[in-house]
């Protein structure tokens, strides 16, 4: 008999504009020892699915119907008080953004005995052992010490570590997480991640992942279900799901999700695939940066953010600066792009060094429309104020020299250009979606036809179907438009994609650089390596030769 | 520990610049009194010879910068000149008539907090509820309120009207002795004399006037209780707590309120600094001899020494407000040594 | 692709202000009756004194304390003039001082945090201080004192007012502005082309606007209440003028033997000029407020 069992479970919320169904018949079961990954895109209902399960519904959300079974008891109809005991001695939690999920003024220590003393599993005298112990169990070292810790004085990481700790204290025989990595650096990702299935073998607990990264969930799992506009819409092992899925959607997904292998158009569902442009590359640099420094005044003595790093970008080249968070690629970005001063070095383009004209005069600069950016928040990168059409006209009134008449034909070009429907540009960031908004943010930047185009994790809040889409816009764009490409990211399988060339930073230095090819597949420096064993590997996926060619 | 320690005392030395910007500017307005300051601080009837002599002895001949020193000094020592009305230093008058005024805002606050954060409280935790709905109406009313008004209408009331209250003069019946004195606050010093009859006489007079800006200061108090609690218990944690099972109680009360206390403590700052301006106006409307009419008065008849130092008491007064609200908050938020640079 | 799946015929030009508003007033009933009683108010301030059936100045011992009645509506005061007329011409000065003096700490207050919030350094820290030592005076009680040192006139309530109220509005701006100063859309504006004053002025002083409609419309409500009640102790406006502080102040001497309708009718003209600013707050806010288009 299945640990857990859901049967066609509804979930819908009361909002001002009515009734709206998050999830709309789910079924599915947990074996014993199980681990059942969810996996879906945002609006999915994976994570609904998983809070009508606690009954920890927002307050305007309810069951509308269905079964929800745990170990014969049925968690639908048993009274609070019973669902409280179970919550955290039976079935626990973790949730994303760990540094959150924790009472930011109190010791973690003590909301960890919290919940021990809650479930019976400590007294008032032992509880502070236990709560080390329950610390140790996660591999938090010096236990002792953070027992006294409050959240905001640990790592996002070791934050996540304690929220397992909270979760695990009481032995739980079920564990959901839900999207228990995102928002980590890849490193930490992986860590967490082992961490928690070393746990669940270890304890022989079963588990429910909830995640948008089908390579994750394909590492993780015994089996996974994936879930769309609040149903199922397939079900099986990770294997089955990469070799043979069997659902278009699922096909989409498995397609769309980078994977050693497949090259840029193979992200695309196959009837889209079309040939992959020819993309020449110049051996004239069009961007040189040599001994670039930052150093800036942080609360407790100078920052190093930058320590004197050199590359090169050809005309026409793509290149890829790949780090995790703090490594420098942001703020080599920005002073690239003008917006920020280095404290020493140089940044020659086309020869000359733009470091000469101050950031804060860069808007007067002839060169400012040769050098444009797409940023990395869609939503917050527009003007709640502006309409599309208003933030694309932008830069050509300012910059442009173009009447009235031309910058409005100038916009609907763009927008043909990235596959915006004209009808959307008088609408504001609010009414565009996410894929939608990626495209206003690429036509506002390549509006000036610039020479040298900095990509400052476009698809990083992308779902993954969506980021298939644009990287694809993206490669088009420059084999039409001839820009070359400053491509930064934490992911080296999005970056393999999209750039010829990768340079792999950390702690302000470049640790390694050299042809995407030869980087990701003999990766000579050890930290390298690590961020490629780090990223989830899902299994091979059975290409149609036709898209494999590479 | 000693980091927070640490943390205290770099609180108290913040409150020094402040202290020295209110010295700075009712020195400033005592300055920019139009035409010659002389002729104000030497009141109507003084003549050409007095006038000199007031100019000297207030040393405004001298330039402005040793005027500062110079009057600086004298509120460093106490010394703030004598009243016009009452000839008296103005520094022992204050004195006098503070622990009436005292007595009335800490009365009227204490009612509002026991009334408002409950209410808040309540109102957050059952949204749509009746308690909910009428703690938005007395919210919305509450601001409307001019303290002056309502007092008035209370007095109609309850004095006019039902006759069970006191005639609104002052803080004691005049068929009453007035408590020997030891704190000032006479609900203290008639209960430490153990004379009842005085005590409840006293407690009469208190409860129009408390209740008046008691009203005043609820809805900003149970409005940011409200938000503070909404917003607590819609965050992360409080899922983590619910989510691992823990009892309503312990997530209302140790998770939700505690994390709600804070940015209700900071608006009690903005409230006491309401409470200490209507203050002024309550005592007027019931003849309230606290330092609010005192300084009412000394208006009517332009004793410009009398209210500056009223305002300068009432400015170092609301400091050392802050510094206990201030401090209180690094009590409650281990966050706060960090933020401090 | 679902991305590029959307409903046509949703769309809205900027000139469609007009029909923003009307759409922001027909969705909450609430911002209605609001704009409804900020109308009446604006509207007794305009024609009031041509409307009045008596001269609120016009003394007349015959008729004195005299209440309610159809005659006298709100009753006489104990000149014999008549409380409705005076209550009615009050209108247009307490409006006057509250809006002249909101509006002057609205744009001093925008200017110094716009430029404190944007560019920070010692003017920040400078400004700061300076904010400091005004918050640090109980507000009502620094008017009483800046109208005492002034002098006892109408702009120097006027003064006192904005003086105490430039803080909150400056404070505000400030932290809107410093959150955003980073800000993507800040950024991009820069890329555009855009220097440091447009992008202030043109970007993100504009997004500072919706938190600040709220802060205005109470600011409006306690400009009167505070100068109300700076009247009420005999500072400012000074009798025979019709004030609402002022009537309420002569009113309460005759509270205590039963003439209520001295002091309860130009309270209550308080109590609703100020709930309708109070109202007013959300609304301001929605109509500012391009994320409330749909």
């Amino acid at each position: 008999m299945s640990l857990l069992s859901i049967q066609g479970l509804k979930v819908a919320f009361q909002t001002r504009r009515g009734s709206v169904d998050a999830v709309r018949g789910v079924s599915l079961e947990i074996d014993k020892g199980e681990i059942l990954g969810i996996v879906g895109e945002s609006g999915s209902g994976k994570s609904v699915t998983s809070y009508a399960l606690m009954r920890l519904l927002d307050r305007n959300g309810s069951i509308t119907g269905g079964a929800l079974s745990y170990g014969g008891i049925d968690l639908n109809s048993v009274r609070e008080s019973t669902m409280r005991d179970l919550r955290g001695r039976e079935i626990s939690m973790i949730f994303q953004n760990p540094r959150a999920a924790l009472n930011p003024i109190r010791k973690v220590g003590h909301q960890i005995e919290d919940v021990l003393r809650r479930h019976s599993r400590a007294t008032r005298s032992n509880a502070k052992a236990e709560a080390i112990k329950a610390l140790e169990a996660v591999k938090i070292r010096d236990a002792e010490a953070r027992y006294n810790a409050y959240p905001f004085e640990l790592s996002g990481g070791m934050c996540q570590r304690v929220v397992i700790a909270l979760a695990l204290a009481c032995d739980p025989k079920l564990l959901i997480a839900d999207e228990p990595t995102t928002g980590l650096d890849i490193t930490t990702q992986k860590a967490v991640m082992d961490l928690i299935a070393e746990l669940i073998a270890e304890r022989s607990m079963s588990a429910m992942v909830i995640t948008h990264d089908l390579g994750l969930a394909a590492q993780y799992c015994d089996r996974i279900v994936v879930m769309k506009d609040g149903e199922v819409v397939e079900e099986g092992s990770a294997e089955r799901l990469f070799t043979a899925p069997q659902h278009a959607y699922t096909r989409k997904l498995v397609d769309a999700t980078p994977r050693a292998g497949a090259g840029i158009r193979a992200l695309l569902p196959a009837e889209q695939r079309t040939p992959e442009p020819v993309l020449p590359v110049s051996d004239t640099p069009l961007l040189e940066v040599r001994d670039l420094v930052k150093t800036y005044q942080g609360k407790s003595g100078p920052v190093h953010a930058v320590k004197g790093i050199s590359f090169s970008v050809m005309k026409g080249q793509s290149v890829g600066l790949v780090g995790e968070s703090g490594c420098g690629k942001s703020t080599t970005s920005s002073i690239l792009v003008r917006l920020a001063d280095p404290t020493s070095g140089e940044i020659l383009f086309d020869g000359e060094d733009l470091a000469n004209t101050p950031a804060k005069n860069f808007a007067r600069d002839p060169r400012r429309a040769k050098i444009q950016m797409v940023f990395q928040d869609a939503t917050d990168s527009f003007n709640p104020r502006h309409t599309a059409r208003h933030s694309i006209e932008e830069p050509l009134a300012r910059l442009g020299g173009l009447s009235r008449r031309e910058r409005k034909e100038r916009v609907g070009e763009l927008a043909d250009l990235v596959g915006l429907p004209r009808t959307l540009l008088d609408r504001f960031p609010h009414q565009l979606s996410g894929g939608q908004k990626a495209r206003v943010g690429i036509a506002r930047a390549i509006a000036l036809e610039p020479e040298f185009l900095i990509l400052d994790e476009p698809t990083a809040a992308l779902d993954v179907s969506i980021q298939a889409i644009v990287l694809n816009l993206l490669v088009d764009l420059r084999a039409k438009l001839g820009i070359s490409y400053l491509f930064v990211s934490h992911d080296l399988h999005v970056v393999r994609l999209l750039c010829d060339y990768v340079i792999v930073m950390r702690d302000g230095e470049i640790v390694e650089e050299g042809p995407a090819a030869k980087v990701m597949q003999t990766p000579s420096h050890a930290y390298t390596q690590e961020l490629l064993a780090a990223a989830p590997v899902p299994p091979a996926l059975q290409e149609p030769a036709s898209s494999a060619a590479e | 520990m000693a980091g927070r320690l640490s943390t205290i005392g770099v609180r108290i030395t913040h409150a020094i610049p402040v202290i020295l910007g209110v010295v700075v500017v009712s020195f400033l307005l005592t300055r920019a009194l139009p035409g010659d300051p002389a002729v104000y601080f030497a009141g109507a009837a003084a003549d050409e010879e007095s006038i000199a002599e007031i100019r000297t002895a207030l040393g405004l001949d001298k330039p402005l910068y040793e005027q500062f020193i110079i009057y600086a000094g004298d509120v460093a020592t106490g010394d703030l000149g004598n009243s016009l009305s009452t000839g008296q230093p103005v520094l022992e008058d204050l004195a006098n008539r503070l622990p009436a005024s005292l007595e009335l805002t800490l009365t009227a606050l204490l009612l509002s907090c026991s009334i408002a954060i409950p209410l808040g409280v309540l109102a957050a935790t059952r949204p749509g509820s009746a308690v909910d709905h009428l703690c938005r109406v007395l919210v919305t009313a509450g601001v409307s309120l001019p303290t002056f008004f309502t007092g008035v209408v209370l007095i109609y009331v309850f004095y006019y009207l039902l006759g069970i209250a006191p005639s609104p003069l002052g803080r004691l019946d005049f068929i009453y002795i007035e408590p020997d004195h030891v704190t000032g606050f006479y609900l203290i010093d008639a209960a430490i004399a153990g004379d009842w009859e005085t005590w409840l006489g006293a407690l009469k007079q208190l409860v129009l006037p408390a209740a008046t800006l008691a009203l005043f200061t609820l809805a900003p108090l149970a409005r940011m209780t409200r938000a503070a609690m909404l917003s607590a218990l819609s965050s992360d944690y409080i899922r983590t707590a619910r989510a691992a099972g823990l009892t309503e109680d312990k997530v209302l009360f140790t998770y939700a309120f505690r994390n709600a206390l804070l940015p209700v403590i900071t608006t009690l700052g903005m409230v006491f600094s309401f409470t200490l301006g209507a203050n002024v106006l309550v005592e007027k409307v019931f003849a309230w001899p606290g330092i609010g009419s005192y300084a009412v008065e000394a208006l009517v008849v332009s004793d410009y020494a009398a209210v500056q130092g009223f305002v300068l008491a009432m400015a170092l007064l609301f400091v050392a407000l802050n510094l206990v609200i201030d401090l209180t908050y690094t009590l409650i938020d281990p966050r706060i040594g960090f933020e401090t640079k | 692709m679902s991305d590029l799946a959307s409903a046509p015929g949703t769309t809205k030009g900027t000139d469609s202000t007009f029909a923003h508003i009307v759409y922001v007033l027909r969705s909450n009933p609430v911002t209605l009756l609001a704009f409804a009683m900020f109308a009446v108010l604006l509207l007794t301030g305009i024609l009031g004194p041509a409307l009045v059936p008596y001269d609120p100045l016009q003394s007349n011992a015959a008729r004195a304390l005299q209440p309610p009645s159809f005659d006298h509506w709100f009753g006489t005061d104990n000149l014999g003039r008549d409380v409705l007329s005076r209550v009615v011409v009050a209108t247009r000065l307490d409006l006057a001082i509250s809006v002249a003096a909101v509006a002057l700490s609205f744009v001093i207050g925008s200017v110094l945090g716009s430029i404190a919030g944007y560019w920070g350094g010692w003017l920040d820290a400078v400004l700061n201080r300076l904010f400091d030592t005004i918050m640090a005076f109980p507000l009502f009680v620094l008017a009483m004192g800046i109208v005492a040192a002034l002098g006892n006139t109408v702009e120097n309530i006027v003064y006192a007012t904005a003086v105490i109220n430039i803080p909150f509005y400056a404070r505000l701006v400030r932290a809107e502005v410093n959150i955003r100063r980073d800000a993507g859309f800040a950024q991009a504006a820069k890329l555009a082309g855009n220097s440091d004053i447009q992008v202030l002025a043109l970007h993100i002083f504009p997004n500072a606007l919706p938190p600040m409609m709220v802060q205005v419309s109470l600011n409006l409500g306690w400009a009167i209440l505070n100068a109300a009640g700076l009247s009420f102790i005999g500072l400012g406006v000074r009798p025979p003028t019709a004030e609402w502080g002022i009537m309420v102040a002569e009113g309460a001497n005759f509270i205590v033997s039963g003439e209520w309708w001295l002091a309860i009718f130009p309270g209550l003209a308080l109590m609703f000029a100020v709930f309708t600013f109070n109202l007013l707050g959300d609304g301001l806010r929605d109509i500012v407020d391009p994320r409330q288009r749909s």
